[in-house]
């Protein structure tokens, strides 16, 4: 064998790493993430499964036959005509041309619609439209077809929105203010949630994605929750994937709930769990790429947060997979040598439910 | 759209390919773990988990029992017809076919 392995940094560069560099990687990542959470390091032969695949000398790789999972998405069918910003590779093909191809081309196991902001507030505006065109859609895919976006409380403040900014109120001191401002946006960013998700319900809604909750901190996290509880109280058979910013809730107004426990601060392990309570079908869960560490790291640390999640979760558990997330590199276009490294890896150790 | 093929070609079990609709139906509608919902959908199409993926089974499977195929045949069922047929085989309930059949009379 060899005696160094073809990997990648968290940015994409490749290099080449000693057997024993790439050891320590997978060592520290599995305990970075065991501190964090408090649970049990990967086992030796878990992290020995984990080198396993990343020294795997193939280009790319895949899991067992009889091991494959569901592979969700969040809006892939939009990278068939959208641009850079939407990691698009600008073909010109409409919405309903791209969920078919995506669902008969690709084989994917499920399709989805999106607006190209993907936002849920700017969705409000033109819900009308967007209901014709899932609906018409929904007559012509046979996979489950759903509807995403983030709920991406940031744009309820000024000047987007309407409430006080409070990454300006905070550094002035106002903290309390900041509170404040973040409270009213959340309520505003839960009535959004619940007015999209009720308007497509009623056109035959086969699923909905509330994809990134959490990007703006607790309060974020918040509204989506309530979404969730809420739409669920209006449409119980309504599915609802409710997908993480990140592998910890940050804590920008500190002190918010949810059924009696801080949200700031959140782990995946606890993500879950207030996921679950909120009567969501699927949780996504999200763990940021460190661009400084390698694939090695990234990977052994989104794993052991996965498992960890996985083992306490009564609800199916997608690890979320796309640029700069569960070990994935952090770029525009991923290498797919580290892509298929991490998808196998995050099924075969992590027991991922999907992807 | 690389990296969602490249995700695909890993680890996907294939959509409409094989089962994987009918798999990710059973995740969105009863909550079921990856586990769990490969072993209902496999009991209700009378064959091996393993066979699930398996495109020599499943593409003949998916002819006979109408649930639709990856190839486009004229005639075949298709989109929400092909819909109405997974729910009922999977006796689950899929709310655009649920819309549909309610604006048929069904």
């Amino acid at each position: 064998m060899t005696n160094q392995i073809l990997t990648r940094m968290g940015d994409g560069e490749r290099l080449w790493m000693d057997v024993e560099d790439v050891m320590d990687d997978i060592r520290d990542g599995c305990a970075d993430a065991a501190q964090r959470i408090g649970v049990p390091e990967l086992s030796e032969e878990d992290q020995k499964k984990l080198f396993d695949i990343l020294a795997e000398p193939s280009r790319i790789v895949s899991v067992n036959p009889g091991e494959e999972v569901i592979v969700s998405d969040d809006g892939t069918t939009m990278s068939f005509y959208s641009g850079q910003d939407g990691g698009g590779v600008g073909t010109p093909l409409s919405r309903q041309q791209a969920v078919q191809t995506y669902e008969r081309a690709c084989g994917a196991d499920t399709t989805s619609l999106g607006h190209s902001d993907y936002s849920y507030k700017p969705v409000k505006s033109i819900i009308n439209f967007e209901a014709n065109d899932y609906y018409n859609i929904s007559q012509v895919t046979t996979a489950p077809f759903f509807y995403g976006a983030q709920p991406n409380m940031g744009l309820y403040f000024q000047p987007d929105g309407p409430c006080p900014n409070a990454a300006e109120l905070m550094p002035l001191g106002k903290i309390e203010e900041a509170r404040q401002a973040q409270e009213q946006a959340c309520d505003y960013l839960a009535d959004d949630l619940v007015f999209v998700g009720s308007k497509l319900a009623e056109v035959g809604l086969e699923g909905l994605n509330f994809d990134t909750s959490g990007s703006a901190g607790d309060a974020d996290f918040l509204a989506a929750l309530q979404g969730v509880e809420r739409l669920k109280e209006k449409f119980p058979d309504l599915p609802i994937l409710m997908g993480g910013a990140g592998e910890f809730i940050l804590g920008m107004h500190g002190e918010l709930t949810y059924d009696d426990k801080r949200i700031a601060g959140m782990y995946t392990i606890d993500q879950v769990k207030a996921v679950e309570k909120a009567g969501a079908n699927i949780y996504g869960m999200a763990v940021n790429t460190a661009t400084t560490e390698s694939v090695p790291w990234n990977l052994a640390r989104a794993v052991t947060f996965l498992k960890a999640t996985t083992d306490t979760a009564a609800i199916p558990v997608h690890a979320n997979v796309g640029m700069g997330v569960c070990g994935v590199p952090m770029m525009e276009q991923p290498p797919i040598d580290a892509v298929t490294r991490v998808s196998k890896a995050l099924v075969q150790i992590g027991k991922a439910d999907g992807l | 759209m690389g990296m969602a093929i490249a995700h695909i070609m890993a680890s996907c079990m294939g959509g409409i390919r094989t089962a994987g609709d009918l798999v990710a139906w059973m995740q969105m509608t009863r909550k079921m773990k990856i586990n769990e919902a490969k072993a209902y959908v496999a009991e209700k199409l009378g064959i091996e988990v393993f066979d699930l993926t398996n495109e020599e089974v499943m593409r003949e499977l998916r002819k006979d029992l109408g649930l639709g195929t990856v190839t486009s045949i004229a005639g075949g069922p298709k989109g929400i017809r092909a819909k109405m047929k997974i729910a009922e085989l999977l006796d689950i309930k899929i709310r655009s076919v649920e819309l549909f059949k309610s604006q048929m009379g069904l």
